[in-house]
């Protein structure tokens, strides 16, 4: 049986899954990427080859996510896509009339608006990255209560209290004068996710038409706090994929499963062993100054990017 | 003599350069914007202001310790904060202890005298009239000649084989206006910039179009806006752009000396949605989307630089406009920020989109045409 494996690096989290060819998930690793994509990816690609046993036949391969260029180099894939259309691809084969994706992560926030199968409008937050997931991680920690547990926190509330939501600093001094008057833990929480909602209704999805059925992925969708403020103010309700945490990374397989690949560009599970380093030089060849990056594997240079003239490209270097 | 500079957008310090030495003035060609200009810009600017006026700031900077002792830059009257950019700036400047002499170009229509008497400040050298002809032949043709180029730039690099090669061709042209000693030079330089794009080898397609509009310095500079134009090429896309700044000189100054309105069309268009200006090209960029709808395009991209007021009112009228015309629309705010991949993300997302739409008119097209035939 052949299996397409999907890899999402992105900022918080990087994400790999695999799936068999009909689609369905066989194996989900979720990492913190803590700064150090190479190195994430590789620790993913080590936790599966434990998992493996030589069971899998990885038939091709899709990268997504904000490191999606380094991790199509590293891990060799075949398809490499934005998160968005990933994500969409992914909310579509869980949920095919889906109309609107609500997708927070670590440190982005989108919308997709689909109709009839088909992306007709997204959003993706730009300046601003109040209300995603770093965010909330953060406030979890001052208040000391464990993330996993935020949410219920918010569903025990009575009267939420109000919480400035337009940006992440007026929302946190917002919450400590409140705590310092004394109201409880759990309104304040629950205050905050219905602010983070209301910034997410009224910047990301400024002027999208909402139709159910709504799916919310993401990390912040594990936050029944976030997914219950959401129900309120939408007046609809919204669907959480089993796998909501790893949608980009599913999304990403199964692009690399559609593109019928004859030859995946894959360079197996044993990753971890060798030695992979980036390093970057500023080209003085013209005004521009492009900062051009090397990607190292064994010391050899397999890729580079971020010149703009092609001067410094690296004939083949295994992305499509 | 006068040591002239002025603000760094796209191409045009080629011709500025050359018109201002034939005046009698020594000229400090500004640098193209980097993240020293920016540094410099963001560290002397109000927090608040656009990052337009921070490039500028910066370039002025760069400048000024580089010798320069007179700046010119364009006014402007309207709404739009950036008409009193530069006596901010100026004042800004001489504050942090530099001497110089600011010119500020108004428009003609309403301030004529003031600006002959500007420009005077530039004429420095004995001229006679047939001088005055021939210089400003040769400048204008030089702005209308890189204009040309970077345009067909935009149309062949997403037919490109392969990937760069309309980009050095463009670079190779440049080379070749800036270098031009005569008017006749230009002429020939024309016929061989039209060769060069030629001979670049082509693939035969029809690809997605993306009509670009927005707030003017954004538009024309590619540093300030992430070589947008560049990106979109190479994802495969026909990029359009509503302004150049040959197009922008006949509207605002020829035009207005006879108080005529430039960008009449643009105008026209906009007016079921957007009847009063707002300053900057609010207006314009509403009405260009549309006369990009009409001539076939798939999607409008807008950029404007974060809290631009008049793109900010654009912005929430524009997705009504594409919805009735059946355009994507994708809005991008730019500021400080140098990474390319979070707009490469938007953007190759947004091709995705209009590859999908375009696909799904198509096949609702042979349907159609096949109920037709049925009946």
């Amino acid at each position: 049986m052949s299996h397409y494996l999907g890899v999402d690096v992105g900022s918080v989290s990087t994400n790999l899954v695999l799936i068999d060819e009909d689609g369905f998930l066989e194996e989900a690793i979720y990492i913190r990427t803590q700064g150090n994509p190479i190195k994430a990816v590789q620790e993913g690609m080590e936790q599966l080859s434990f998992r493996n046993k030589g069971k899998w036949n990885v038939k091709g391969v899709g990268a997504t996510g904000s490191g999606r260029q380094l991790a199509g180099v590293i891990v060799g894939a075949d398809v490499i896509k934005n998160e968005i259309t990933a994500h969409a691809v992914a909310a579509l084969r869980e949920v095919p009339d889906v109309q609107t994706v609500l997708e927070i992560g670590g440190q982005d926030s989108k919308i997709i608006i689909l109709r009839d199968g088909v992306v007709t409008d997204f959003a993706m937050n730009t300046v601003c990255a109040a209300g995603t997931g770093s965010f909330l991680d953060q406030q979890a920690n001052r208040l000391n209560i464990p993330i996993e547990e935020f949410g219920d926190y918010a569903l025990k509330s009575e009267s939420p209290v109000r919480i400035a939501g337009r940006c992440a600093v007026f929302a946190e001094s917002d919450m400590v004068h409140k705590q310092q008057l004394g109201y409880k833990t759990q309104d304040i929480i629950r205050g905050l996710c219905e602010a983070l909602v209301r910034n997410y209704l009224n910047n990301i999805a400024k002027g999208k038409e909402i139709r159910p059925r709504i799916v919310f992925q993401g990390g912040v969708a594990a936050n029944t706090g976030m997914k219950a403020a959401f129900e309120d103010a939408l007046e609809e309700e919204i669907y959480i994929p089993k796998h909501y945490d790893v949608m980009g990374a599913i999304g990403a397989a199964l692009l690399a499963k559609d593109a019928e690949i004859s030859k995946t560009r894959f360079k197996g599970f044993g990753l971890s062993n060798i030695e992979f380093t980036a390093d970057s030089f500023e080209c003085s060849g013209c005004p521009n100054h492009c900062e051009v990056v090397n990607i190292k594997m064994e010391g050899k240079v397999i890729a580079r990017w971020g010149d703009r003239c092609n001067k410094w490209k690296i004939v083949d270097n295994g992305v499509a | 003599m006068r040591k002239v500079s002025f603000p760094y957008m796209g191409t045009s310090y080629i011709p500025f350069e050359r018109l201002l030495t034939a005046f009698g003035n020594e000229v400090v060609v500004p640098p193209r914007p980097t993240e020293e200009t920016i540094s410099y810009g963001t560290k002397y600017a109000p927090e608040f202001a656009c990052y337009p006026f921070k490039i500028v700031l910066g370039t002025y900077i760069q400048v000024l310790e580089a010798g320069a002792d007179t700046l010119v830059s364009s006014g402007g009257v309207g709404p739009c904060r950036a008409g009193l950019y530069t006596t901010l700036q100026e004042k800004i400047l001489k504050d942090l202890g530099y001497e110089f002499e600011m010119i500020t170009l108004e428009p003609p229509g309403r301030h004529l005298r003031d600006l002959i008497d500007n420009i005077k400040k530039l004429i420095n050298d004995r001229l006679s009239l047939k001088d005055y002809i021939s210089i400003g032949r040769f400048a204008w043709k030089q702005l209308v000649l890189l204009d040309k180029a970077e345009r067909l730039s935009h149309k062949m690099r997403p037919l490109e084989v392969k990937r760069g090669d309309t980009t050095q061709t463009y670079k190779k042209c440049v080379e070749l206006i800036a270098g031009a000693k005569k008017y006749s030079d230009l002429r020939e330089i024309e016929r061989e910039v039209e060769l060069l794009y030629d001979a670049i080898e082509k693939k035969d397609y029809d690809p997605i179009k993306i009509g670009i509009v927005g707030e003017i310095y954004v538009l024309l500079e590619p540093s300030s806006n992430l070589e947008i134009e560049e990106m979109l090429g190479e994802l495969g896309v026909y990029v359009e752009r509503s302004m150049f700044l040959s197009e922008y000189t006949i509207s605002n100054a020829v035009m207005d000396l006879f108080h005529i309105a430039g960008d009449r069309d643009a105008k026209k268009m906009a007016a079921p949605y957007f009847k009063e200006m707002c300053g900057g090209h609010g207006r314009e960029s509403v009405g260009n989307s549309v006369l990009f709808a009409k001539r076939g395009f798939d999607g409008i991209i807008q950029l404007s630089p974060f809290t631009c007021i008049p793109e900010i009112v654009a912005k929430s009228i524009l997705p009504k406009v594409c919805k009735e015309h059946g355009l994507g629309f994708l809005t991008i705010s730019l500021d400080e920020q140098t990474g390319k991949e979070g707009l490469r993300t938007r953007l190759e997302a947004f091709v995705d989109l209009l590859m999908a739409k375009r696909k799904k008119a198509e096949s609702f097209r042979v349907k159609s045409q096949y109920v037709k035939e049925m009946a």
